[in-house]
């Protein structure tokens, strides 16, 4: 594609080419295949390593998880009194979180890439989005975790003959979970290559993040905004799936299916934006940190 | 055999300072001062883009490299620090991106910049094995196959389900070791991480190293010490400055390696590779006869007189505690020896002249034949340690045959880098008659 005119194309079938930079379009998807054996040992370090010799173990996966539930059920539906559409209000809440906390994590993590992997990068080669893919197995599993202590609150309010209407439309969730992890890749992506340069951005991510999800209707729902907004509120490629989560289990928000096109288009092309500016920023970030 | 690694006209540059504090901000006003066509907002006045480029903000670390490596050579590359062997072998290793030109590789690499890379100290010697082996290129079935046998050559048998936090730190460097000895790409690279373990293990890698040459794999070594680039390799390639100097047969890079050192004879004005704030300078090196005679060449067993003839570009500058260090390395980089005036517990005035020498008088040099750098150092201690002036191979130090010994016989510098005066006796009692006596004496 980048050959010159004049030059005869050469015969490089069989060399690996470095070069100061690759083709546009060229994240070598190919290679990180065959390096998937080193994407699960990464994935098994890291859940091995952040729970040994701590002393409640595999209950950190789900402490803030059942904390930030309380909490919200407390302050934003007990004193804040904002409605829930007339779903259970810790069942509300719970869903929204654990989701959330599924995107924020992988966005967090895969946004700090370069700078917190240096040490191994600058000794040796692998492909770079090793890093981030392996992270997003490991917060899928966190998030299994996460999401059966959901089930079995849920199955918990069901059984008690709470108002919640589970339905068909829970098979599309797989999808909407690769999607997060999707856009938490490519926003992460974004980030990271970013950071490569200014280092501030690493600083904002966690405020970010946070302010981020205020706007995710995680402790709201959407109907509780005005209609003229509600458009602005699609553009949040999060808000969608926040709510189609919850219409799925609990029968509760406003989902389109047009919303969740917007979203998947949006998560479509962050995507595509972050990996395009990670595999440029990964030649030479070594220089820069 | 055919080229498996073509480096084709690479350069490097690298910025230095200011890149990391550079702000979104002024960025993106750049660039949208380009995408409008309008003057650059920050560039300086009436600086030209050829002038802004030239800024000795940037280096180029390497330059115009172009080499060719074949199937089944083992290369080794020497330089300097700072010649750039580090950056040709990160971007060999794709840890970095050439700025222009390319690099063609065929073959699996594998490199090896340290030893044991993604190693964990929560996980077992077996889960770090899988992990540092599966990072260096190996797949699943490899290590599998292979693991005995790495675990054997570790010799941490016993301790392989141990989470490795609880290994002593040579341990951990054994294993470690043992995965990368047992790497099987078609292409190796080395930095120079052979300096690890105790001297029984480094026999052992380097004997596991040779027998992977044999087996007819291409190995690149990176070295600044000639002695194990002549041991292990057939070809040598030479950089200097960024540029690749020469190009040959093991010997013969090395010869020519050493020789950099002291093309600049006589007056070291020019030199580019002296440390120091420059205070002082030594303007040339010269050696002497006792008679004051300046000599071209030593014998073994010679008085000389080495001058060391400065500039004082800090004149009335006191200090009380000047520093002034003489020391001589053998070709292969082997200190010898060295002499200071703190050691011999002399002082210099401590107001030096415009201009002057030190002079340091060797008595019977004990060197055998060879060809000897002298480098020099000049600090002052006062001022927390600072250096005036030093280079690191200031001259050469040439000594041919020579009378140390009284008997015209010298050893060869392979047998040792220097020679002791001494002489043998013979005694025809038993051990024991000596211990008596010796005890009645």
């Amino acid at each position: 594609m980048s050959s010159e005119p004049i030059e005869p194309k050469e015969d490089l079938s069989g060399w690996t080419v470095l070069a100061p930079r690759g083709g546009l379009l060229d994240f070598r998807l190919g290679e990180l295949w065959r390096y998937r054996d080193l994407i699960l040992r990464f994935f098994r370090r890291d859940i091995v390593a952040s729970y040994t010799q701590t002393i409640l173990g595999p209950f950190w996966f789900v402490i803030p998880q059942i904390f930030t539930t309380i909490m919200f059920t407390v302050v934003f539906g007990k004193i804040g009194k904002i409605g829930t559409d007339g779903m259970p209000s810790m069942l509300f809440y719970m869903l929204g979180i654990t989701a959330w906390n599924y995107f924020a994590s992988c966005l967090s993590r895969c946004a700090t890439t370069f700078s917190g992997n240096s040490g191994i990068f600058g000794k040796v080669y692998f492909p770079r989005l090793v890093m981030p893919c392996s992270t997003i197995l490991a917060n899928m599993m966190t998030f299994a975790i996460q999401f059966g202590l959901f089930l079995v609150f849920f199955g918990f309010y069901w059984l008690h003959g709470a108002a919640v209407h589970p339905n068909w439309r829970v098979v599309i969730l797989p999808i909407l979970l690769l999607q997060m992890g999707a856009l938490g890749l490519g926003i992460g992506c974004i980030v990271s290559a970013l950071t490569t340069r200014y280092r501030d951005l690493a600083l904002g991510i966690t405020f970010g993040t946070q302010l981020w999800m205020y706007a995710s209707c995680v402790v709201y729902p959407l109907s509780q905004i005005p209609k003229e907004w509600r458009l602005l509120f699609i553009l949040n490629p999060m808000v969608p799936i926040i709510e189609s989560f919850r219409f799925a289990f609990l029968g509760g928000g406003i989902v389109e299916i047009w919303h969740l096109a917007v979203s998947a288009v949006l998560s479509a092309i962050l995507l595509f934006v972050g990996l395009i500016m990670f595999s440029r920023a990964e030649k030479t970030f070594m220089d820069t940190v | 055999m055919s080229a498996v690694i073509r480096v084709e006209h690479v350069g490097k540059r690298y910025r230095l300072g200011t890149i990391n504090r550079r702000m979104l901000y002024e960025d993106l006003q750049r660039r949208w001062a380009k995408l409008w066509g309008k003057d650059d907002p920050f560039a300086e006045v009436n600086a030209s883009k050829a002038a802004r480029t030239d800024e000795h903000k940037e280096i180029w670390a390497l330059k115009d490299v172009n080499m060719e490596i074949k199937e089944g050579d083992v290369v080794g590359i020497i330089g300097r620090n700072g010649s750039g062997k580090s950056t040709l072998l990160k971007i060999l290793s794709r840890i970095t991106a050439p700025t222009e030109g390319r690099a063609l590789i065929k073959g699996r690499v594998a490199s090896l910049l340290e030893v044991g890379t993604g190693f964990h100290a929560e996980l077992t010697g077996r889960d770090n094995v899988y992990m540092n082996a599966t990072i260096l290129g190996m797949t699943k079935q490899e290590i599998d196959r292979k693991f005995d046998e790495i675990v054997d050559f570790s010799g941490v048998e016993k301790f392989i389900d141990t989470p490795v936090k609880r290994y002593s730190s040579g341990m951990m460097v054994r294993l470690a070791f043992a995965v990368a000895a047992h790497l099987e790409p078609e292409i190796l690279i080395i930095d120079e991480v052979l300096a690890v373990g105790d001297s029984a293990f480094q026999q052992k890698c380097l004997g596991r190293m040779n027998a992977v040459a044999r087996e007819g794999r291409t190995i690149l070594f990176v070295s600044h010490q000639a002695a194990a680039v002549e041991n292990l390799c057939q070809r040598g390639i030479v950089l200097e400055n960024g540029t690749l100097k020469f190009s040959g047969t093991q010997t013969e890079a090395i010869s020519y390696y050493v020789s950099t050192f002291t093309q600049q004879t006589g007056d070291l004005r020019r030199r580019a590779d002296r440390r120091g704030n420059g205070q002082i300078k030594v303007v040339a090196v010269e050696l002497r006869d006792t008679s004051g005679q300046p000599i071209a060449v030593a014998h073994a067993g010679q008085d000389i007189d080495v001058y060391l003839f400065f500039e004082n570009h800090s004149p009335g500058v006191a200090r009380p505690s000047l520093t002034v260090t003489l020391y001589v390395k053998s070709e292969l980089d082997v200190p010898v020896f060295t002499h200071n005036n703190v050691i011999t517990g002399q002082t210099f005035p401590s107001v030096l002249p415009a201009e002057g020498a030190f002079v340091c008088r060797l008595r019977n040099l004990p060197l055998p034949e060879s060809t000897f750098r002298l480098g020099y150092d000049i600090g002052s201690a006062s001022v927390g340690g600072v250096t005036l002036d030093s280079l690191e191979s200031a001259i050469q130090l040439h000594v041919e045959g020579g009378d140390f010994f009284g008997s015209g016989q010298l050893p060869p510098i392979h047998a040792g880098v220097s020679l002791v005066a001494g002489e043998w006796d013979f005694q025809s009692s038993a051990r024991s008659q000596l211990v008596a006596a010796a005890h009645a004496g």
